[in-house]
């Protein structure tokens, strides 16, 4: 008989020294239990907020400036208040698809700490006066899936969800959902399509938020993982004391996921806003410094949507503001370090192949444009570039996203900064994103495009001309 | 304009000029009334906007800097600033058009939709010069059947949502979808089931490439050798409009017309293929007559000899004339006019016993379909399933309940295919309708309901509670084995509440032409009676009738007694479509002289006829159709007649002169001209008129001298606990003559089951499939069983007139319902 090594958590969080706030548990063998969560003090913060008035729980998390954590980075208090007054049903959806490479933090959220989130979703419930919360968790995250089904019906059977929780006039619904593989589906709109049984296609803005029209034509809130399972601390612990970590702009601590070259790749919890790029990738609490011998040549800092950022971006800190004036952005949290070995165009066509294995179809520009750029790209890759091919990518990304694309400085060139976001002629970000590791690596790495160029235009006329010389 | 004056325009600017635009408009609406037309695939006015070609984007300046906008998804606001020409949007438009294009095959010249195509034109105008693309491009199987007779080349595919929408949102029928993602993604029906839906072909007609073809169209032609003019089709009595196009003097498309009070564009495929017909091989090119027991070509000479002469030598009481719905407003009016002041009998009758009494469609209060989809209004649907018998009419009553808001609440014997966006079904047994529509109208009077058979107390109240806003009741015939008398008693009911209007659902034709044309016992052209109408005709006409005479099921019951001698059939088959066969045969097999007028045999033709005059059809002649409506609308010749055929209203006037009379017209302008001088109603019905409401029609509305009749108080004899009550109704495909020869259609008429609620099964002890034996009073049937919980327990529903089983031969159109009783064979 085979034996399995049972997994009792997936790897990936590394442990550190810093302020725990959604972490806490995580080193704890059972952390994703039951009885462990209510053991250290599980739905205190429930407890907490249902001896306040919705009102004052709303104002709480607004005071909290509590980034959102899916990519965008949206107070959530102040997206709360969006919800048009008295239009009910309202409806919370909790997005746990998430597909964007090179993150796995919300995985190790659902995985680690379920009732964590649970009680995230039932705090937010109880702000907004809403009944019914939707948990949508990513097809592919079976353990994930697992932990937080388990959970809920832990959570069910304790009476902290379902009808009059613990004793209140408070009831809510939570429903698990399944993706079905679509990386799109982490986009919110196209999140509630999938919900409502449709294809996962996004859908047109305006309205820009879910909070005007969302699921069933509803007001809905949609907010990420990672989000919720900040609210019980800040229950417990005040906005005040909340605000005493991280920036003054970005308070307190986020999920970091880094991966690549570095010698301890894996799930860090940082101090928003105080911590650099530099203290991530080389702190002895964190990742070490990159794999003995080998140096820094580029890294993806918020996701594969980001535009790549090179050593002279190191001591930016680990913020949404000065990342985005600095070309690129902090999204969702996932940093991917490459050393001098990795070779840019063969790094820009996996990241734009994923792109175009993931474009919905919906709309032209990205439907095409994507494709088309991976199939120059892989020509390039396989020796069968041509000149032309350079500036046709460049247009080709042009027509995805017009205009000059956000961009890292580049001393050495001259070039400066082009600030975080693209334009776009796409209706959602998908296929811009195609965009940032043709437009990053063009413009740095430039020569390694013409080493593998090897292919002429075309036939020089002169060589095959009939014409006959006078 | 004062300050207080609440605007109802929006100045926006586009390209500079300040442009009053409407509340609510598209901004690529705006700009195109304003002049500039930005490039568009996946938008139609007739649809939501989804925003996803990405071809309409422009520069808008709403107040925070110019941003890329799809034009076809923004609402103009007032103080926009458009720029549709900037450097940007160039840039834009042409990349989208080239990465449209990358994987586009470019088999323009092969391709049926070159010269026509959207994706063409607007390269042309748009797009790159030339194409930047190396790769090979995306390959699928060539065309794909997705049903009968649409075929779907997904290498042409643009992904533009417009068919799917179509099948989605403006036909119910759910059954073309995206598949797969990405540069992948495709369209497709879903494994093993067909796109089988009624209004397939539209998404053919607004396809942008060629990417959707319809067998019927297929590399027949291409579009700069069409010839084309506007009509109407003529398959039901919606009067959609259409282009009528031909190459060489042959009908090879016709194509949708986006009338705004009609049918925004939208055919059912019966319409839209119903050309196919008039070019079958068996089209009748010349008159027939019989010798030796078989119809053979004759000389027009000979044959009007032959009629004249029979209408000469007998006694005007003892000349009946069944049918005319297939005919023009002006042909009708010339038979009406010969038959009733020439010849002088008043056994006239457009309708076969299937319909409704005329005076009760054009004596109550009637409605427009724009009144009856009137957002926020309520619909009652008392009548036939408009999904099977009036397409057009479907469609706009579908979009008004699930786009507009109108409530719809069904009162018919099954459901229908507006069952499931109807806010309330009713579904009494058949024979009770009329009950059901007093407790109705009891109920929102506040009084509690009596109870009625079939339909619950509480049921009834939650509909009359649902009634808001203005009121239309759709009407017709849901069943053809119930009396028209319990239809229209439910009529009379209904019409109590308040502000009622009626909207007719009879759907022959140009039945309502017929009607407002006189073309019914006791009637005379321009919705008169003979009582009424006299002295005003006694002028106009040689002679007016003296006294009402017989409508169908009386004109067949004096035939069948040996009373009338000559029966003429204008476009009219009794043994098929009568309700009560063993009349219809009797009658026909009784009469000397039967003499049909037509384009086609059909079955009474081929078995009973002496003589059969050679019709044009409805491309072949000019006139006007009347809709269900009461809108006016032209038809025009397109292509000669076939063979010698001759247009009816020629016929008509031919028999006239060869009696000694003369109708005194020569053109349809002149029998229009005469129209408007006889009839009150439709005074105002002008060539100007028509000219100036050419896509639109005009509406001729009123009553003029006819007043609903009383009800009849009809009472159906107890339903015995072993029969079951038969509802016969027809649908889209069956067997009629025009359907077996139009080779599309032909194939489409689903095979014939009786349909009984599931739980009826144990009771008569049958399985799904079994051939059981149908028997009423008159007829026996045998046919298979098959399952259905749409049928209310207790009730029986038959196709009318499917291939191989005529269900006519149960009915008795003197009874009221009709129950059977079904055994195992």
């Amino acid at each position: 008989m085979p034996t399995h090594a049972y997994v009792t958590h997936a790897p990936g969080y590394v442990d550190n020294d810093g302020p725990k706030i959604v972490t806490k548990r995580f080193p704890l063998e059972d952390s994703y239990t039951f009885e462990r969560f209510e053991a250290t003090g599980g739905y205190d913060g429930l407890r907490s907020a249902l001896g306040r008035t919705p009102a004052e729980v709303h104002s709480e998390v607004r005071d909290a400036t509590l980034l959102g954590r899916g990519g965008a980075g949206f107070p959530a208090g102040i997206k709360w208040g969006f919800l048009p007054p008295g239009k009910y049903p309202y409806y919370l959806v909790v997005n746990g698809d998430e597909s964007e490479p090179g993150t796995y933090k919300d995985r190790l959220l659902m995985e680690r700490d379920p009732h964590q989130v649970i009680e995230g979703c039932l705090i937010t419930c109880y702000a907004l006066g809403l009944t019914q919360c939707f948990l949508y968790v990513r097809g592919e995250m079976a353990l994930a899936q697992e932990r937080i089904a388990t959970a809920l019906n832990d959570a069910y059977a304790a009476g902290y969800v379902g009808r009059n929780i613990l004793g209140s006039e408070f009831s809510v619904d939570i429903t698990l959902s399944w993706g079905a593989g679509a990386y799109i589906v982490g986009e919110e709109t196209a999140l509630i399509e999938s919900l409502e049984g449709n294809r996962g296609m996004p859908r047109l803005k305006p309205p820009f938020f879910p909070a005007a029209i969302g699921l069933y034509g509803q007001p809905t809130i949609v907010n990420n993982i990672e989000t919720m399972a900040n609210l019980p601390w800040i229950m417990n612990n005040g906005s005040d004391q909340y605000k005493t970590y991280g920036s003054e702009t970005s308070p307190g601590t986020r999920l970091f996921a880094v991966s690549g070259h570095v010698k301890r790749p894996g799930v860090y919890e940082v101090e928003h806003g105080v911590t650099t790029f530099r203290d991530l990738f080389y702190g002895d609490n964190f990742c070490q410094g990159i794999r003995e011998g080998h140096e820094l040549k580029m890294f993806i800092p918020g996701g594969g949507s980001a535009p790549w950022f090179f050593p002279e971006q190191l001591d930016l800190p680990l913020e949404a503001r000065p990342v985005g004036a600095a070309g690129s952005m902090l999204g969702s949290g996932a940093i991917v370090v490459m050393d001098e070995t990795t070779d840019a165009v063969k790094a820009a066509l996996r990241v734009v192949r994923f792109y175009a294995r993931e474009s919905c179809g919906k709309c032209t520009p990205c439907r095409e444009g994507t494709t088309w750029e991976e199939r120059i790209l892989q020509r390039i890759v396989d020796g069968d570039g041509r000149p032309s091919d350079i500036d046709l990518l460049l247009d080709v990304a042009d027509n995805i996203s017009p205009g000059p694309y956000p961009a890292a400085a580049h001393a050495d060139a001259g070039l400066e900064a082009i600030p975080f976001p693209p334009k776009q002629t796409t209706i959602c970000p998908l296929g811009p994103s195609s965009v940032a590791p043709i437009t990053s690596t063009i413009r740095r790495f430039r020569h390694e495009y013409e080493a593998k160029i090897t292919k002429r235009d075309s036939i020089p006329v002169s060589a095959g001309s009939m014409e006959v010389e006078s | 304009m004062t300050d207080t004056e609440a605007k109802t325009t929006l100045s926006v600017t586009i390209n500079g000029e300040v442009f009053e635009a409407n509340k609510g408009e598209l901004l690529i609406d705006a700009c195109e009334r304003a002049g500039e037309y930005i490039p568009r695939f996946c938008y139609h006015s007739r649809m939501q906007p989804v925003g996803m070609c990405r071809m309409c984007l422009v520069e808008v300046d709403t107040g925070r800097g110019p941003a890329l906008q799809p034009s076809c998804m923004l609402p103009c606001s007032d103080g926009m600033t458009v720029n549709t020409q900037t450097e940007l949007t160039h840039k834009v438009q042409s990349g989208v058009l080239e990465f449209l294009l990358i994987n586009h095959p470019l088999d323009c010249p092969v391709c049926d939709k070159g010269g026509e195509c959207p994706l063409q034109d607007q390269t042309v105008s748009f797009g790159p010069g030339e194409s930047r693309f190396v790769e090979e491009k995306r390959h699928y199987e060539k065309p794909i059947a997705v049903n009968d007779n649409v075929f779907l080349d997904r290498e042409r595919c643009i992904l533009c949502d417009l068919c799917t929408r179509f099948a989605d949102t403006v036909a119910g029928d759910k059954l073309i979808h995206f598949m797969d993602r990405g540069n992948n993604t495709q369209v497709n029906t879903f494994p093993d089931e067909p796109f089988a839906s009624y209004f397939s072909a539209n998404t053919v007609q607004i396809c942008p490439v060629g990417a959707l073809t319809a067998k019927p169209y297929r590399f027949k032609a291409r579009p700069w050798d069409l010839e084309e003019n506007l009509s109407t089709a003529w398959t039901d009595s919606a009067g959609a409009r259409i282009l009528v196009q031909s190459s060489r003097n042959k009908v090879i498309r016709l194509l949708g017309v986006d009338s705004d009070p009609v049918n925004w564009g939208w055919l059912s495929d019966k319409e839209r293929f119903a050309f196919e017909a008039l070019n079958s091989e068996d089209r009748l090119t010349a008159p027939l007559a019989r010798s030796d027991g078989q119809l053979a070509p004759t000389g027009w000479s000979t044959a009007l000899g032959q009629i004249v002469s029979l209408l000469a030598d007998t006694d005007p009481d003892r000349v009946a004339v069944i049918g005319g719905a297939r005919l023009t407003n002006e042909s009708q009016y010339a038979w009406t006019k010969l038959a009733k002041g020439i010849i002088g009998t008043d056994h006239v009758d457009a309708q076969l016993g299937d319909g409704l009494d005329p005076e009760l469609v054009l004596g109550l209060p009637r409605a427009t379909i724009d009144e009856a989809c009137t957002p926020g209004g309520t619909i009652i649907l008392c009548g036939p399933d408009p999904k099977e018998e009036i397409g057009s009419l479907y469609l706009r009553l579908r979009h008004a309940v699930v786009h507009d808001g109108a409530k719809l609440i069904e009162i018919t014997p099954v459901a229908t295919g507006l069952g499931p966006v109807a806010a309330h079904s009713l579904h009494p047994r058949p024979g009770e309708v009329a009950s059901v529509a007093a407790a109705l109208v009891a109920a929102t009077n506040g009084e509690t309901p009596p109870p009625v058979s079939g339909v619950s107390a509480a049921e009834i109240e939650a509909a009359a509670a649902a009634i808001n806003g203005p009121v239309t009741i759709v009407i017709g015939r849901a069943s053809l084995a119930e009396s028209a008398d319990c239809v229209s008693d439910a009529a009379l009911n209904l019409s109590t509440l308040p502000g009622a209007r009626f909207l007719s659902a009879l759907r022959r034709g140009n039945i309502h032409g017929a009607l407002d044309a006189g073309m019914a016992p006791g009637l005379l052209p321009g919705r008169t009676t003979l009582e009424a109408g006299a002295s005003r005709f006694d002028e106009a006409w040689p002679s007016v009738p003296g006294a009402r005479g017989l409508d169908t099921a009386g004109i067949l019951a004096a035939a069948a007694e040996g009373r009338i001698d000559v029966l003429l059939l204008l476009g009219a088959d009794p043994l098929n479509d009568f309700p009560g066969r063993a009349l219809a045969s009797a009658a026909l097999e009784a009469v000397p002289n039967v003499v049909g007028v037509d384009m086609l045999l059909n079955d009474s033709l081929t078995t009973h006829a002496g003589l059969v005059l050679a019709a044009s059809g409805p491309t072949e002649s000019d006139g006007t159709f009347t809709n269900l409506e009461g809108r006016v609308s032209i038809c025009q010749q397109r292509v000669t007649p076939a063979g010698t055929s001759r247009a009816d209203w020629m016929i008509a006037a031919e028999i006239a002169r060869r009696l000694g009379s003369d109708l005194g017209f020569d053109s349809v302008e002149s029998i229009r001209a005469e129209i408007s001088s006889v009839s009150a109603v439709h005074a105002s019905l002008n060539e100007a008129a028509l000219a100036d409401n050419a896509v639109d029609g005009v509406l001729v509305g009123g009553s003029g001298d006819i007043a609903a009749p009383e009800s009849s108080g009809t009472s159906p004899a107890a339903h015995d606990a072993y029969s079951l009550r038969l509802v016969a109704s027809r649908s889209m495909y069956d067997d009629g003559v025009a359907l077996r020869n139009s080779p599309s259609s032909r194939g489409l008429a689903r095979s014939v089951a009786i349909r009984l609620h599931p739980f009826d099964f144990d009771k008569i002890g049958v399985d799904r499939g079994t051939v059981v034996r149908v028997e009423s009073a008159v007829g026996t049937l045998l046919v298979p069983v098959e399952p259905d919980a749409r049928i209310p327990e207790g009730s029986a529903l038959l196709p009318w007139a499917a291939p191989g089983a005529a269900v006519n031969t149960l009915i008795d159109a003197s009874s009221l319902v009709t129950d059977v009783r079904v055994e195992r064979a």
